[in-house]
C-alpha cells in the first residue's frame, strides 16, 4: 500500500527533526500534500493512526493534512491553470507542451511538540 | 499542561530518500556495479525479458537479479533456472521499492562478489515505484502492445522517468489495436529523451538492440 510506505517516510523525517531538536513527544504532525501527489489524504491519517501508535515519540499524535493547490504551465501560450480541471493539456491554447508548476507536494511543514 | 513548541520543518518526505538514492549511486560507481531499475504493470513480461537478457548478456558480464514482489517466490526461481544469481525480496505489502530497501537487498546479492550488473525487478505497478528514486543508474519500463499505446498518457510519471521504454509483446500486435507511432508520440510528448525499442522478449525479436542499449550503458558507467 502506497500510503503506509509514505507513512513510513514522514515518520523518519520526524524521528530526524526530534532528535535534532531535541522533543521528547510529538503532538501532531502539518503536512502539506499537492493536489496531485497521488496520495489519499484518509487514507494516509489511517495509515498514520496505526503506524505512529507504535512508535513512542509519535504515539497518540494527530496527523494534519493540508492541500496545495495544483497549477500547470503551458509552453505553448505561457499561461498558468488549474491542473485538476483541465489535466495535461492547455485549456487556452490547446498545446500539450505543459509541466506541473505545483501539486505533487508531499511536505512535511511543521511539528508540534511538548 | 506544557506549552506547546512548533518546529518548522518545510522539507519534503521524498527528501532523505533522495539523498540515500543519490549516496546509493555513488557507492556503485566506486565498486562498478550497474543498477538498473527494471518497472512495469504486472504481466508486461519483465522477467521474460530479464531471461531473454541474461541469455544474451551473461557470458561477458556477472548478472544479478533482485526480484521485488509482495510474495512468492516465482520470478527468482525463473531466473535461477535460467543461471542467473537472483535473491527474492519481498515487500510486505508495499507496492514499490525505496532507496533503503534497495540497498538492503544489494547488500545480498552483492555479499557473494562479482556482480557487475544489477538488475532490481520492481513491483509491477505503473504507478507508485515511479515516485521512488532506488538508486538505480538507469531507470527501464516495459510496456507491451495489450496494455495499449496510451498508458504513456495516464501513467505519465512513469514515462517521465524512464530513460528507456520497451515495448513488449511485438508479436501479438495483430490482434490488438495497439499504434506504435502513436505510442512513441506520447512517450516522446512525457518524456523526449526516452529511448524506445519494441521487443518480443518470448520470441528474442529486438532483443539485441536492448542489450546493445545496456552495453552501452554500462560501458559509459564505468569510464
Amino acid at each position: 500500500m502506497h500510503e503506509l510506505g509514505i507513512v513510513f517516510h514522514i515518520m523518519d523525517g520526524v524521528e530526524r527533526v526530534a532528535a535534532e531538536n531535541q522533543l521528547a513527544k510529538v503532538s501532531a504532525v502539518v503536512l502539506e500534500l499537492g493536489e496531485v501527489s497521488g496520495v489519499v489524504p484518509d487514507y494516509l491519517t489511517d495509515c498514520w493512526k496505526w503506524a505512529a501508535a507504535k512508535s513512542e515519540l509519535m504515539s497518540g499524535s494527530e496527523l494534519r493534512v493540508e492541500t496545495l493547490p495544483a497549477v500547470t504551465h503551458c509552453d505553448g501560450c505561457g499561461a498558468d491553470y488549474p491542473t485538476v480541471a483541465h489535466g495535461r493539456t492547455c485549456p487556452r491554447c490547446g498545446s500539450g507542451s505543459t509541466w506541473l508548476l505545483t501539486g505533487n507536494e508531499v511536505n512535511i511543514k511543521e511539528i508540534e511538540a511538548y | 499542561m506544557n506549552q506547546v513548541r512548533v518546529i518548522e520543518v518545510k522539507q519534503s518526505v521524498f527528501a532523505d530518500n533522495d539523498k540515500r538514492a543519490a549516496a546509493l549511486r555513488g557507492e556503485l560507481k566506486e565498486r562498478g556495479v550497474f543498477l538498473l531499475n527494471l518497472m512495469s504493470a504486472p504481466g508486461s513480461g519483465k522477467t521474460t525479458t530479464l531471461r531473454r537478457t541474461a541469455e544474451l548478456l551473461k557470458d561477458e558480464i556477472k548478472i544479478g537479479v533482485m526480484e521485488a514482489d509482495i510474495d512468492s517466490d516465482v520470478d527468482a526461481r525463473a531466473m535461477a533456472a535460467a543461471g542467473v544469481r537472483s535473491i527474492q525480496l519481498h515487500t510486505g505489502g508495499m507496492c514499490h521499492l525505496d532507496a533503503d530497501m534497495t540497498r538492503q537487498g544489494l547488500d545480498e546479492l552483492l555479499a557473494e562478489g562479482g556482480v557487475e550488473l544489477a538488475i532490481l525487478e520492481n513491483v509491477g505497478n505503473l504507478v507508485c515505484p515511479a515516485e521512488f528514486d532506488t538508486g538505480a543508474v538507469k531507470n527501464a519500463a516495459i510496456l507491451s502492445v495489450p496494455e495499449g499505446d496510451d498508458k504513456p498518457l495516464k501513467y505519465p510519471l512513469m514515462f517521465q522517468v524512464c530513460d528507456v521504454v520497451l515495448i513488449n509483446k511485438t508479436d501479438v500486435a495483430p490482434y490488438f489495436d495497439f499504434d506504435l507511432d502513436k505510442c512513441r508520440e506520447h512517450i516522446k510528448m512525457r518524456n523526449p529523451s526516452a529511448v524506445v525499442i519494441p521487443i518480443c522478449a518470448k520470441t528474442g525479436e529486438g532483443v539485441d538492440a536492448w542489450a546493445d542499449w545496456l552495453r552501452e550503458q554500462i560501458a559509459a558507467w564505468r569510464n
